[in-house]
Formats: C-alpha cells, structure tokens, sequence
C-alpha cells in the first residue's frame, strides 16, 4: 500500500482583508466576496518565502511522524516562486532535515507543481527506489497590484512524507491530463505574471479539472456519491464550487477542503493545503478525490482512501489547517507592499 | 559576494545545532570547540547538540536603527531567548506587534530569511522566533 | 616594574571633522602632548595606538605606522603599533604603552587614540560598530549595538524596578558638563524630556540615551615616574592600569544587570593603586549608552545593585556632589570616537589634576578613575591616576 504516511500545511500568520485591497482600487467593497468568494488572504511576511513555508510545512509533518532524514530518498518542491531561478528550494530541505542522499529537484507548473511532485514520489515509492519520498507545494505567489489576482495570489505550503509503511491515506489511483494551454504565464524576468482574462475559466481550469476528474473516477470505477470529500484546486472561492457541481458533487463534498475564501490562492499549495484540511477532519474509511489544476495548462487527480492508520497517527502533534487559518492578523495595503517587497528597495 | 562564511554556519543556523561538554553536561549556543568551564578536559570532546527551539524571551528590544540589510524590517523586535536547554541566544522576534512582548514570553523557533547578499547574492536562513501561543493559550 | 607617570597630553575637538583626515586627527593630538610634554617628537621611542576600525571606516589599516609617518618620525625607525579592543581601543593602547614603560623598555612612549568615523553615513557607521559584538551570532541575525544596549537597559528596569525618566538623568548630566568642555562634540544643555521624546533608536533607548558619532583623537605621553619631574612640574602618575574580558555575546553571559569585565577591572584596579572606591574624587565612565555607565557606577562599587541612579537623583554626580561623573561631557556630550575615547577620558582627567579643567574644575581633585569600555563591557579597562 503506497500513500501519505504524514502531512503538514504552514500558513503565514499575516493577512489582508479583500475589502481592503478594494478600497485600494476603488472596487465595490463587496465585489471580493460576492464575485470571487474571497474574504482574505494570506500574506507572508517579509522574511517568509516558499522555502520557509516549505520548511515549517514540513516541519509540522514531521512532527506528527518523525522520518529520519536518512530514510527521505526523494525532495521534490513544486513551486512558481522559488526563492532563486537557479539554486534547488529542494537541496535546502535536503539541509534542513539531514536527507543527504536524496533525489532533489525543484518543479514549476503553476499551481499543480505541488501534485506534480507528488505523484513522482508516488511513483518512486510504488517502484521500490526509495522508502519514503517528501513532496512539497509551496508558493508566495505574486499578482500585479490592482489586478483581479491581487485578491487571490496569497501564500501557503504543504507537505506530504509519502511511503509503503503506515500509511495514513492510500493513494488508489492518480491520473494527469495536459494540454498546451496558456491562460496564465510568466516570461523569465518579468516581476508578474499575466493572464488570459476569462480565457482562464472554461478552456483552462474547467476543461483540465472535469476532464482529470472523470479519467480519474472512470479509471478507479468511483462516482461522485462514492466520495466523503472533494478537493478542487481553488483559484478563488467559485470555481471549486462550479466545477464540483458540474462534475455531480456537493457543497457539502466541497467545503471542508476549500479555503480559497478564507486565504486566497496558495498556488502549488492549494490542492495539497485544501486536501490537508480533509486529512485533519478524515476518519478511517473515508474517500477523498483530489484534483489540481496549473496553468499552461493541466491537472493531477488523486484518489484516496483514509485508512485505520489515521486514528494512531499523532495528528494533534502539529497544528490543523483550520487552526493556521483562524490565526490571524490583518494588515493594511501598505505593510502588504512592505512584506511583499513591492515597494522600491535601494541597497543601502 | 561572500558565500563560505554563511555556509559553514548553516546547519547551526537551520536547526539550532550548538554543543554539548561531555564533562560538565552544559550545553552552548553557538556552538564552542571549547568549553569555557572544563578547558582543555574539554578540547576534542564537544558534540553537537540540537536545541529544541523552545524558549522565553529574557530582554528586548525594538530596533529602529537598524544595522545593514534590515532597513526593510524596521522596526524589527530583537531579543535574548533563554532557551528550554539553557542557554541564551539572541535572534529576530516576529509575526508579533511590539507592545504584546514581555520578558518572560514563551516562544519557539521558526526558520525564516535572516537576510540577503544585496539583490542578487544568496540568500541566508535561519532561525527567528514567534510567541508560542500553544503555550500562551495553556 | 617601574612606575609610571603621564608628562603630557592633548586632544583634538572631538565632532564633525569635516576637512580633516584620520592622520590629520592623530597627528594633531600627539603632536598636543608631546608639546604638552616639554620634548620632541624624535625623543619618543615608541607609540602605541588605540584605533578600532580605520580599516573599515576610511579603508586604512596599518594605521601606526601611518600616523608614525605623518607625525614626522619615519626617520627615526620607532616602533608604531595598533592596539584595538573595540571601544576599549584607546584604554587598551595606554595598558600597552603603561607596559612597555614600567617594564624598563622604553622611557619615552606616546600612546594615541583615533577614530575617524563620519566619512561614511549613518547606518554604514552602525553596522562597523556593530563589529564590537559577535557578527555572526549577534550582529548577522539583526542586533545592532545600541539593541544590545537596549536589552540591558530592559532587563535591568526588569530587575531594579529603574524608570527610563530616572535612567536619562545621566545624559543629562553629561551634557551639562559637556557644555563647559570647549573640546566636546555636544555642548547643548537637555533635560529629562529632551531625552525621552528624542527618536527612538532601540527600544527604551532613544538617541539621546546614546553617544554620538564622534571624529577625535587623543594623546599622551608616558616616562617612568621617577624621571617625570625632569620633564613637568605636574606628571600625573597612572597608580592602575587593569583590562579584564567577558565572554563577547550579551546572551553567553549569566547577567546582563552586572558588567564581570568592570567589577573584575575594578577590583584589579583598587588593588594595584592600594584605593578604594571612597579614595575616588571623580570619574570617567563609559557612556556610550546611560545604561553602561550605570551599571558600571554600581560595579565599580560607588553604589549598590540597582541603587547607582540615586547618586544621580541626589546630585552626588554633578560637579560640587560627592563624586563628579563625566565631567568632560562623557561619551555621551564630549562624544565618542571610539578608538580616540579611552585616551580622551584619561586627558580629561589628567587636566583636572592638574587643576586646569576651566570651568569643569573638579575642585581639591587628586585621584580618579577612568572606565573604558569595548563591546557590551565585553572588555573593560580601568586606570586610576592620582597626583605625585
């Protein structure tokens, strides 16, 4: 059996309120919470990056089951804000907790680098290379001041110790479905990305998820009411619950792994971050189907059932996602652009 | 630029690794080749020893003046933690508003960016610390 | 070992030196006392001096045998050497050059202090002094000197129950000296209020708890007492000269309330000039923030842990009270160069023994105590001169 043997999620205590960043821009006060479904975000302060966030992910996941460094044979960090654009985020995990002999590498596809590493240390388990493997979607993601993403593009991580041996979730069945599809890039350089506007709804993240989530269920023989819990990626608080519909799935299915509304978009971080807050709730049993979705464009599916494991696992060990989540200070637009490093730094 | 001053500190700086004096059983932050107790009973001897990164906060500080790279940060809490093992470090308090610190809080370590070879060097990390609000609730 | 008298000494102003250079400084001074000393520069047979960061501040180091060059003697071959110990660089270089004469070496030495330390800005300043404390445990994760300071300063309020309002009565008393002192880099009078609605530099401690960047130099000139008289009719005789050294961090020490280095100093010090603390008619401490020369009036043993303040609240400090404190103006009003400033304290003091310190006069003053401090009194050095 092949799955999570522990998880851990960091969210940057620090937050901004939507309606805040809407005074900022002159937007109606309620558009953030009526159009995008998103109340706050979060907002790493200005000495957190996503290696930190990585760091203190993984930190809490090894707190509620310690791996030894030694028995990590796989660093895979997926992120689109990598602190460096050349220099491994994953060789600093590697550091942090003794896993010397690694295979480490850093991923990027927008917001599905996070999945994307986890399923290669999946499958390097599955293939009996390496006895657990650590994957990590971690972001501090950047949208341009006064765009629809300064709302959402928010921080956040989550790490998941994947193994053979006490295995809290199998991970049944994963599946990928990939297109070249450019709703949202980043040219090397360029301090933003950009984005397609509306080009990034039905081609983009409606088209990959739907797709990736029916290839997934027709592959593990599973219907949406076979399912206790669904985790969408969450660029803002409607889509999840769109797509969930469309796809024949329930609010109820939906919002115990949506958080979107309450931190924005956490990019490689928000399917992992959004199925971490299920694994906080889940009970042996319990059947949870994952999907992500980056741009560019494609999605990861995962089908997961909870196992017996989960009820000796030292959950309490570490803080849950709701609890980060409900940790909160708020900060105005301006410290925002001092913690962002958005205003214009000189040497000094 | 300068890299190897910073690189041999990091596994100290990562995970709060100082050491032990297999003599006299006390525990040093940074890490000593020498202890000052023992002397050269000591001398060869010192292991390495991990700090739980448990501690309170023995004095403060709020810097507004601050020394270079933290022009960014001001103001910025400093303090001594003592910490749970015994000894004394000083380090960066943060995600905490100045007038909530007191000496005497209970705080834990976290890893941050402790700061930054201009804009284009490498960047340092290391250990800052947050109240410990697990134990603050208690 | 012979015993050892100062024939002479001299000083810049200490300030803003805007069109003078390091050796422009140095060579002012030493050139002062050796004036002072009744001899020529070709008598001195070696110099030993106290600087701390040229190497930094102007990008010279070697600085000795530049100054010894400059101060005309390359054509007499002496020996000229840098002594640094941070702050403490000046005492530091006179504790060399003490040695040197009482152990029969040399008869004639100058011993200098220079700092050159406005050629750069502000915060550039900040982090080379921050080099007095340990870079990469201290200085690397964000704590400038004046924090260091600052946790003392909050941690002995902790302790004592001291109110800042009774802490900033010392900068206040500095400055009332240092208005008199014509050679000070401050000579304006504050009050309690000047100094707590000052800016903030490190929590408690605003910029008026803190010396202020400070170009100096200071010099005097060393002979064995018993060929002193041959030279002035008032050689001023160094009864101690003692450095004592804690560990460098703050947070490596048991207290941050009690300076080792000092009270180790100190008692050295009283030992080797046979005095007490009574025997002292007045001091120069180390100010560069309050709270050091606090605490140092306490290790020292002019008062009790946590009661030192109350020399200040009952006057006892000023001229005319029991134990004048800083009559030169102090780090704080006279300013602090640092490499300049433990020689500085020790010309301060042999000018109010010999009764020539116009308009500070400490009167009747024939013993007194100089403490000069590097890092967080990571290093302290004590001297006590008295009349001969």
């Amino acid at each position: 059996m092949v799955g999570i043997v522990t998880y851990g999620s960091y969210i940057p205590v620090y937050r901004i309120k939507s309606e805040e960043i809407a005074r900022m821009w002159g937007d109606r006060e309620d558009y953030p919470a009526k159009g995008l479904k998103i109340l706050s975000k979060s907002v790493p302060a200005y000495d957190e990056d996503a290696a930190t966030i990585a760091v203190e992910a993984t930190r809490n996941a090894l707190r509620r089951k310690h791996i030894p460094g030694e028995k990590i044979g796989a660093i895979f960090v997926g992120s689109e804000s990598h602190p460096y654009a050349v220099k491994p985020t994953a060789s600093l995990l590697a550091e942090v907790f003794g896993a010397y002999n690694a295979h480490a590498a850093d991923l990027e596809f927008a917001c599905k680098a996070g999945t994307a590493a986890m399923q290669i240390v999946y499958s390097m388990v599955k293939a009996g290379m390496i006895e657990y493997g650590l994957a990590v979607g971690t972001d501090t993601s950047q949208g341009q001041p006064g765009d629809a993403l300064d709302y959402s593009a928010s921080a956040g991580g989550t790490a998941y110790i994947i193994g053979d041996r006490d295995v809290i979730a199998e991970i049944n069945h994963t599946v990928s479905f990939v297109t070249d599809t450019p709703d949202f890039w980043r040219r090397e350089g360029q301090r933003y990305p950009s984005h397609g506007g509306r080009f990034t709804g039905e081609p983009a993240y409606f088209k990959h998820v739907m797709t990736a989530a029916r290839m997934l269920m027709s592959k593990a023989g599973t219907e949406p009411k076979d399912y206790d819990y669904v985790v969408f990626h969450q660029p803002n608080g409607k889509f999840p619950l769109r797509v969930g519909k469309r796809l024949g799935f329930t609010k109820e299915q939906i919002e115990p792994g949506l958080l979107t509304p309450y931190i924005g978009n956490t990019y490689s971080g928000a399917t992992p971050t959004g199925l971490s807050a299920v694994l906080d709730i889940a009970k042996p049993g319990d059947r949870i189907l994952a999907v992500s979705f980056g741009s560019g464009a494609g999605s990861d599916a995962f089908d997961i059932t909870v196992t017996d494991e989960i009820e000796k696992f030292n959950r309490d060990a570490a803080p849950t996602v709701r609890k980060m989540i409900e940790h909160a200070r708020y900060v105005d637009y301006a410290t925002y652009l001092k913690f962002r490093r958005m205003i214009v730094e000189v040497d000094e | 630029m300068v890299v190897p001053r910073f690189w041999r500190e990091r596994r100290h700086r990562y995970n709060l690794i100082g050491t032990k004096c297999p003599v006299c059983n006390t525990v040093y932050f940074p890490p000593r080749n020498v202890c000052p107790k023992c002397g050269r009973d000591s001398v060869g001897k010192m292991e390495e020893f991990a700090l739980s990164g448990k501690g309170k906060i023995y004095s403060y500080t709020v810097v507004h003046q601050n020394v270079l790279g933290y022009k960014y940060q001001k103001p910025y809490i400093m303090a001594i933690v003592e910490t749970s093992e015994g000894p004394k470090l000083t380090a960066q308090i943060v995600d905490v508003d100045p007038e909530e610190v007191y000496i005497g809080m209970p705080v834990r370590a976290v890893f941050r960016r402790i700061s930054e070879d201009g804009k284009a060097g490498i960047i340092q990390y290391g250990y800052k610390f947050v109240p410990d609000w697990d134990a603050l609730d208690k | 070992m012979r015993e050892v008298a100062i024939i002479g000494a001299g000083e810049t102003k200490y300030g803003e030196h805007w069109e003078k250079s390091l050796r422009d400084l140095a060579v002012e001074a030493g050139l002062k006392a050796i004036e002072d000393s009744n001899i020529y520069a070709e008598d001195i047979q070696a110099i030993f001096g106290g600087n701390m960061s040229a190497g930094s501040f102007v990008g010279q180091d070697h600085v000795g045998a530049l100054i010894a060059d400059f101060a005309g003697l390359a054509e007499t071959k002496i020996p000229a050497m840098r002594v640094e110990a941070a702050c403490a660089s000046g005492a530091a270089a006179l504790h060399a050059g003490y040695l040197a004469v009482a152990s029969g070496m040399y008869d004639l030495v100058l011993v200098g202090g220079v700092e050159k330390m406005t050629d750069l800005p502000g915060n550039m300043a900040t982090d080379i002094l921050a080099g007095a404390a340990d870079r990469e445990w201290e200085v690397f994760l964000g704590a400038t000197f004046p924090a260091l300071g600052a946790m003392m300063a909050r941690r002995y309020m902790h302790e004592y129950g001291l109110k800042i309002e009774q802490l900033a009565l010392l900068p206040v008393i500095a400055h009332e000296h240092g208005s008199r002192n014509p050679d000070a880099h401050l000579r304006n009078k504050i009050t309690v209020d000047t100094v707590l609605n000052a800016p903030m530099v490190a929590d408690p401690l605003t910029i008026m708890h803190c010396s202020p960047v400070s170009d100096g130099a200071a010099a005097v000139v060393l002979a064995p007492a018993e060929l002193a008289k041959k030279y002035t009719d008032a050689p001023i005789k160094i009864s101690a000269s003692a450095v004592a050294n804690d560990y460098i961090s703050l947070h490596s020490r048991p207290s941050l309330t009690t300076q080792v280095a000092t009270v180790e100093a100190g008692k050295r010090a009283y030992k080797m000039a046979n005095k007490e603390p009574k025997d002292i008619d007045f001091v120069e401490l180390h100010d560069a923030f309050s709270i050091i020369a606090l605490e140092a009036l306490e290790d020292l043993g002019f008062a009790k842990k946590g009661e030192g303040i109350k020399l200040a609240e009952e006057g006892e400090l000023n001229l005319g009270g029991k134990l004048p404190y800083n009559p030169s103006g102090g780090l704080k009003a006279k300013g602090h160069p640092v490499g300049a400033t433990g020689v500085g304290q020790v010309v301060e003091i042999v000018k109010q023994l010999r009764n020539e310190a116009e308009g500070r006069q400490v009167d009747g003053a024939e013993v007194a105590l100089a403490h000069n401090v590097g890092g967080t009194a990571t290093t302290t050095v004590v001297h006590i001169l008295e009349v001969m």
